[in-house]
C-alpha cells in the first residue's frame, strides 16, 4: 500500500501544487498586464484559494459532484475500502457519518492540542512581568493564533459530536446528504492548514477578531487567515444545513420534534445559527481582504474621493464590528448550546431519573439561538458607535440570562432526589455546570454600560470568555468523549485516570478564570506582552503566575486524558453494549456500531427520559413481530 | 459557492436510468428542495448585510439617504434582461415537467444567453472593464461608492456566473437524454436557484440605481 493511496496524502500534494498554480497564475497575469512580475499579498492570495480546491481535488471530495456534472451515476459506497486496511478509511474521504466523526473529533482535538500549546508559550511569557523571550509582533500573532484556532477546535468538536450522534440519536441509517458532509469536513484541513502557515509569511497581529484598519495594513498573514476562516465558514454553511435536513426528514416514525433526544434541539438550534449568521463573519473579512487587494474602501475613513462624492465621508472601521459581531456572537451560542445540549443528555443516564422540563430545555436553546442574534452591539459600548444603541443591547443581553437559567434549574431539577453515579462523564458534567455558572455570573457585569466601561479590553472579559468556554464546551466535550469512547470503539478506558484528569483540572480551571478575572481588575489588559508589576499592590505577578501554573495543570489533564484513550483504545476492557444503562437508541446496538447501525428501523415505544420507569424503553430496535 | 449549488442541483439526480425507484427519487428530491431553501437562506444573510453595508455607508452631511449617479440606462437594460430570463427558466422547468423536450432545451439556451448578457452588461457597461469599449461609471476605489457599488454587483454577478454554468450543465445534460417529467430535481434546482438569484437583484437594483438623492457627478 502506497503512502497516496491515503485520501490526506494526496490532498496535502493537492493543496501545495494549488498554491503553486495559483502563484504562476498570478505572475503571468501581472506579466500580460505589464505589472511587475512578483507581488507578495496577491500571489500568496491567489495560491491560498487555489490550494483549498487543490487539496479537496487532490482528497476525492469532489470526484462524485465532478462525475454528476458528465452526468455519470456514483452510487455511494458503504464500508471499508476493498483492497485497503480498514484504518486507511479514517485518512480518506469517506461517506459514514460515524467515520466523519470521528475525523471531525481528531482534527479537532488536535487543533486544540495546538492552541493550547500556543497558549502554554505565551502564559509562560505572562508569568513574570517585563519581555522574557517573545517579541512584540509574535506575542500578538500568538494570542490571535490561540484565538482563532480554539474556534475552528470547537467547531470540528461541535461538528464532531453532531455528525456522530445526530444520526444515531434519530435511528437514521446516515445523514441526509452523506457526500456534502464529507465535502464539509475536508473544508477543514486546507482551512486549518493556511492558518497555520499565516504564522511564517509574517502571521497577523491585531488579534482573531481582526479589527480594521489595523487589520487591513497587517501583515500578508491577514489574506491566508480570511481564507482559513472562509474554508472553515463553508464546512460550518454545509455542515448545519445538512444536520438540519437530517432533524427534519429523517426521524423515525413516531418520533415527533418533542420525543428527540435533547442533545437533537441543541444541534437544531446550533445549525439554525450556524446556516445564516456565518455568512456575517465571511462577508466582513471579504471587504477587508478587497480593501487590502483592490483598494475598496469599505473601512477606509480616508475614502473622500473628491471627484465623485465632495460631501460624503469615507468608510467606516464600526460597520466591520457590526457586522463581525453579529456572526461572532451568535458563534459563541454554536460553541455552547451543543455543550448545554450534552450536559442535559447526560444528566438523567448518571441520575437515573427523567429530564426535568423537556420541553423548556428544548424551547430553552431556541431561544437563546434567536435572542442571540440581538446581542451583537454588547461588545462594541465603547467603539463609539450611537449612544442610544447602547441601553437595548444592555437589555436584550441580559434577556439571555433567562433561557439560560431554565437550563440550570432544569439541571437541578434532574438531579434532585435522584440516585447520582458519580462516573467520569458525570464528574464532568457536574465540572462544566460549575465552570458555566462562573461565566455565567460574571456575564451580566459585561453586559451592563456602567460596568462595561471600565472592564472592557480587560482581563476581566479574557475570564469570563474561558470560563462560558470552558463550561458551554471544553467540560461538556470532554463528558461526552468518555460518555461515548466505549460506543465509538467498544472499550472502556480507565476510570481511575478519568477520575484524576477530572480532580486536576476542575480546581486549576476554578484558579484559571478567577485568576484572570483577578488581573483584570486589577488593571490588567487584553493583548499587551507586559505589564507593570505595580498593579495590584504588587500582587498582579503573583496572580499571573497561578493563572500560568494551572494552565499547564489543564494542559497535562488532557493529555492524560489523550493517553488514557490511546491506550484503551484497542485493548482495553470490552465495554459491553450499554455500559451506562442508557435509553437513548443508539446504545441499544452493539459496541462499536456496526456499519449500517441498526439493523432494522427504528420504532419508538416510549418517552426518551423515563428513567427509573420499571419495564418501559424509549425505542425497540427489533423487527416488528419479534417482541 | 457554485459547488454546493451544483451539488444540491445534482444530488441522487441521474439515477431516472437506474435502479432507485421512484418513491426513493421523491423522497430525496424532498430532502434536496429543503437543503436549497436553507441554503438560499443561509444566502439571504450573505446579500442582507450587503445591502445593510449601503445604507449604512451612503449616508450624506446629515445623515440622507445618498446614492452615486450610476448609468441609468445600463442598470435598467441589464434588470430587464436579467427578469426575462427567469421567464425562460420557468418556461424551461414546465416544458420538462410535460416532456416537451426540444422547449425545455431551447429555454434554457435563451436563459443562459440573457444571463451572460447580463453579465457582459454589468462587466462591460457599468464596470468600464474595458475602457477602450464603454467608459465605465465608477471605479472600486472611489470611496465608499466603488466599494458598495462593487461589492454588491460583484457578488451578485459571481452567483450569476454560477447559475449560467449551472444552466448550460444541465443544457448539456438535458441534450445527452438525461431527465424526465417524473424525475428532473436538477432543473427544479437550477430553475429556483435563478430565481433566486433573480430575486436579489431586484432588492439591489432600487437599492443602488433608484434610492435616495445622487450625489457628484459621474465619470
Amino acid at each position: 500500500m502506497s503512502l497516496f493511496s491515503l485520501g490526506i496524502a494526496r490532498g496535502l500534494v493537492g493543496q501545495t501544487l494549488g498554491m503553486l498554480v495559483g502563484m504562476l497564475l498570478t505572475v503571468v497575469t501581472r506579466v500580460l498586464l505589464g505589472w511587475e512580475a512578483w507581488a507578495a499579498e496577491p500571489a500568496w492570495t491567489v495560491g491560498a484559494v487555489c490550494s483549498i480546491i487543490g487539496f479537496l481535488l487532490g482528497v476525492g471530495a469532489l470526484d462524485d459532484w465532478l462525475q454528476w456534472t458528465k452526468g455519470i451515476d456514483t452510487p455511494l459506497h458503504h464500508g471499508p475500502p476493498a483492497d485497503k486496511p480498514a484504518w486507511t478509511r479514517y485518512f480518506s474521504v469517506d461517506y459514514n457519518h460515524k467515520v466523519i466523526g470521528v475525523q471531525y473529533t481528531v482534527w479537532g482535538i488536535l487543533l486544540l492540542m495546538v492552541g493550547g500549546t500556543v497558549a502554554m508559550i505565551f502564559r509562560t511569557e505572562l508569568a513574570q512581568a517585563g519581555l522574557q523571550f517573545l517579541g512584540l509582533g509574535l506575542y500578538n500573532s500568538f494570542i490571535g493564533m490561540h484565538g482563532m484556532i480554539m474556534i475552528f477546535a470547537i467547531l470540528l468538536g461541535v461538528g464532531g459530536m453532531a455528525n456522530y450522534l445526530v444520526p444515531l440519536l434519530i435511528g437514521a441509517e446516515d445523514m441526509a446528504f452523506p457526500r456534502l458532509n464529507a465535502l464539509g469536513f475536508w473544508f477543514n484541513v486546507p482551512g486549518s492548514l493556511l492558518l497555520l502557515l499565516s504564522l511564517f509569511i509574517g502571521g497577523w497581529d491585531a488579534g482573531w477578531t481582526a479589527y480594521p484598519p489595523l487589520s487591513a495594513r497587517g501583515p500578508i498573514g491577514y489574506q491566508l487567515f480570511f481564507l482559513g476562516v472562509f474554508a472553515i465558514g463553508l464546512s460550518s454553511i454545509v455542515g448545519s444545513l445538512n444536520l438540519l435536513v437530517t432533524l427534519l426528514c429523517m426521524r423515525p416514525q413516531g418520533m415527533s420534534l418533542f420525543r428527540m433526544p435533547i442533545f437533537c434541539w441543541a444541534v437544531f438550534a446550533t445549525s439554525l445559527i450556524q446556516l445564516t449568521a456565518t455568512q456575517l463573519i465571511g462577508v466582513s473579512f471579504l471587504m477587508v481582504s478587497v480593501q487590502r487587494a483592490i483598494g475598496m474602501g469599505f473601512f477606509d475613513p480616508r475614502g473622500i474621493l473628491g471627484e465623485i462624492s465632495p460631501l460624503v465621508g469615507g468608510g467606516d472601521p464600526v460597520l466591520f464590528q457590526h457586522l463581525f459581531w453579529f456572526y461572532s456572537h451568535p458563534a459563541v451560542y454554536i460553541f455552547v448550546l451543543p455543550g448545554l445540549g450534552i450536559i442535559s443528555e447526560l444528566l438523567p443516564v448518571f441520575s437515573r431519573k427523567p429530564l426535568f422540563g423537556y420541553k423548556w430545555i428544548a424551547l430553552s436553546s431556541m431561544a437563546i439561538a434567536i435572542v442571540g442574534f440581538l446581542v451583537w452591539g454588547h461588545h462594541m459600548f465603547v467603539s463609539g458607535y450611537n449612544d442610544i444603541l447602547r441601553v437595548p443591547f444592555m437589555y436584550s443581553t441580559l434577556l439571555v440570562a433567562i433561557p439560560t437559567g431554565v437550563k440550570f434549574f432544569s439541571w437541578l431539577g434532574t438531579m434532585w432526589g435522584g440516585k447520582i453515579h458519580f462516573d467520569t462523564p458525570m464528574l464532568f458534567v457536574l465540572g462544566a455546570i460549575s465552570v458555566f455558572l462562573i461565566g455565567g455570573l460574571s456575564g451580566p457585569i459585561l453586559a451592563t454600560v456602567p460596568t462595561d466601561f471600565p472592564l472592557h479590553d480587560s482581563y476581566f472579559v479574557v475570564g469570563h470568555f474561558h470560563a462560558t468556554m470552558f463550561g458551554g464546551f471544553v467540560f461538556p466535550f470532554f463528558a461526552a468523549l468518555y460518555f461515548w469512547f466505549p460506543k465509538v470503539t467498544g472499550r472502556m478506558y480507565n476510570e481511575t485516570l478519568g477520575k484524576i484528569h477530572f480532580f486536576i483540572m476542575t480546581p486549576a480551571f476554578w484558579v484559571q478564570t478567577l485568576g484572570q478575572m483577578g488581573v483584570g481588575v486589577m488593571g490588567m489588559r487584553r493583548r499587551i506582552a507586559d505589564y507593570d508589576p505595580s498593579l495590584g499592590n504588587y500582587q498582579i505577578e503573583s496572580w499571573h503566575l497561578a493563572v500560568t501554573i494551572a494552565g499547564f495543570a489543564i494542559a497535562f489533564g488532557v493529555l492524560l486524558m489523550l493517553w488514557n484513550f490511546f491506550q484503551n483504545a484497542e485493548v482495553g476492557v470490552a465495554a459491553g453494549d450499554n455500559p451506562w444503562r442508557s435509553r437513548s437508541p443508539e446504545w441499544q446496538i452493539p459496541s462499536p456500531v456496526p456499519e449500517h447501525s441498526f439493523a432494522a428501523p427504528l420504532r419508538v415505544v416510549g418517552e426518551p427520559y423515563d428513567y427509573g420507569l420499571a419495564d418501559s424503553g424509549y425505542v425497540s430496535t427489533a423487527t416488528p413481530g419479534d417482541d | 459557492m457554485s459547488a454546493i449549488a451544483i451539488g444540491h442541483a445534482e444530488e441522487q439526480d441521474h439515477g431516472h436510468a437506474h435502479e432507485i425507484d421512484l418513491a426513493t427519487y421523491q423522497e430525496n428530491t424532498r430532502r434536496n428542495r429543503l437543503g436549497m431553501w436553507l441554503f438560499f437562506a443561509s444566502e439571504a444573510f450573505l446579500f442582507l448585510a450587503l445591502l445593510a453595508t449601503r445604507f449604512y455607508l451612503w449616508r450624506g452631511p446629515h445623515g440622507e439617504i445618498v446614492r452615486p449617479d450610476l448609468g441609468q440606462t445600463a442598470g435598467l437594460v441589464v434588470t430587464v434582461i436579467l427578469l426575462l430570463s427567469s421567464y425562460f427558466m420557468n418556461r424551461a422547468e414546465v416544458s420538462i415537467a410535460n416532456n416537451k423536450r426540444t422547449d425545455f432545451l431551447i429555454s434554457l439556451l435563451i436563459t443562459a444567453v440573457l444571463g451572460t448578457a447580463f453579465l457582459v452588461g454589468v462587466v462591460v457597461w457599468e464596470w468600464g472593464m474595458f475602457p477602450s469599449l464603454v467608459e465605465g461609471h465608477i471605479k472600486p476605489t472611489d470611496g465608499v461608492f466603488g466599494a458598495v457599488v462593487f461589492g454588491m454587483t460583484g457578488m451578485h454577478a459571481l452567483h450569476v456566473l454560477s447559475g449560467v454554468v449551472l444552466i448550460l450543465n444541465v443544457w448539456w445534460l438535458g441534450r445527452k437524454g438525461h431527465f424526465s417529467s417524473e424525475r428532473h430535481w436538477g432543473v427544479e434546482a437550477c430553475a429556483i436557484y435563478w430565481h433566486y438569484v433573480d430575486l436579489v437583484w431586484i432588492f439591489f437594483y432600487p437599492a443602488l440605481y433608484l434610492i435616495g438623492e445622487t450625489i457628484g457627478a459621474g465619470h
